[in-house]
Parts: C-alpha cells; structure tokens; sequence
C-alpha cells in the first residue's frame, strides 16, 4: 500500500466518521441498557405495549434533558 | 451481545433446572426480539423525534 495514502483527507474523514458512528452505537447500546431496566418489568410479550414504548422513548428524552443540565452546570463552573 | 444476554437471561431463567424449559427457550426469544425493538425506540429517540 502507498504510505502517502495513510495520511490522505479521505482517510482522515473516513476514521472520524467511524469514531462518531461508533460513539453513537455505544450511546444507543447504553441508554437502550439503562432504560430496558426501568421500563421493561414484567416478562417479555409479544410485542413491547405502548406503555413500555413511550416509557424508552421518554426515558431517552429525558437523558438528553439531563445531559444538557449537567453540561450547564459544568460549564458555569469557570 | 453481552448486555442482551444479560438481560435476558435475569428476565427468563428465574429458577434454572436441569435443562432450558420451553417456555424459557421462547421467553428467550420474545425477550431478543423485544430488545431489537427497543434499541429502534431508543435510537428512533435520540435522533429524529423532537421533543
């Protein structure tokens, strides 16, 4: 392989794009972790019911909410 | 992976036997399926829903 290919924009474009890709799937896998536990109590039907969506979906706006609190807070720190 | 076996397993193997019951064998599966389907709500979520 052609050494000078190893620091090309394309390739440096292509990992950052892999880094964010990956951070999102972490994130998703995280909070998809994290919600399951406080929405889903009983056992596992045939389909989630309403109740149990809207509860993840809530559960994820609401980590968001809270994200931004937290920045805020850290940011009125200097 | 992992974290799905994870939860699954606490879900439907409450009380282990000597061997996997059926109705654990298909706990197991709806509760798979169920976690596919909330990673699409969770992500769903983050990324296009406003509020």
């Amino acid at each position: 392989m052609d050494p000078s290919a190893l620091n090309s924009p394309e390739l440096e474009r292509f990992l950052s794009e892999e880094k964010e890709r990956a951070m999102v799937n972490e994130m998703v896998a995280k909070l998809t972790s994290a919600c399951w536990d406080k929405c889903i109590t009983s056992a596992p039907g045939s389909k989630l019911s309403s109740s149990e969506s809207s509860c993840l979906s809530n559960c994820a706006h609401r980590y968001m909410d809270m994200s931004l609190i937290i920045m805020k807070r850290f940011q009125s720190m200097n | 992976m992992q974290t799905v076996r994870d939860k699954c397993f606490a879900k439907c193997i409450t009380k282990p036997g000597s061997s996997l019951s059926g109705s654990e064998s298909s706990c197991i599966s709806r509760c798979v399926e169920r976690y596919i389907e909330a990673t699409g709500i969770i992500s769903r979520a983050l990324f296009n829903a406003p509020r």
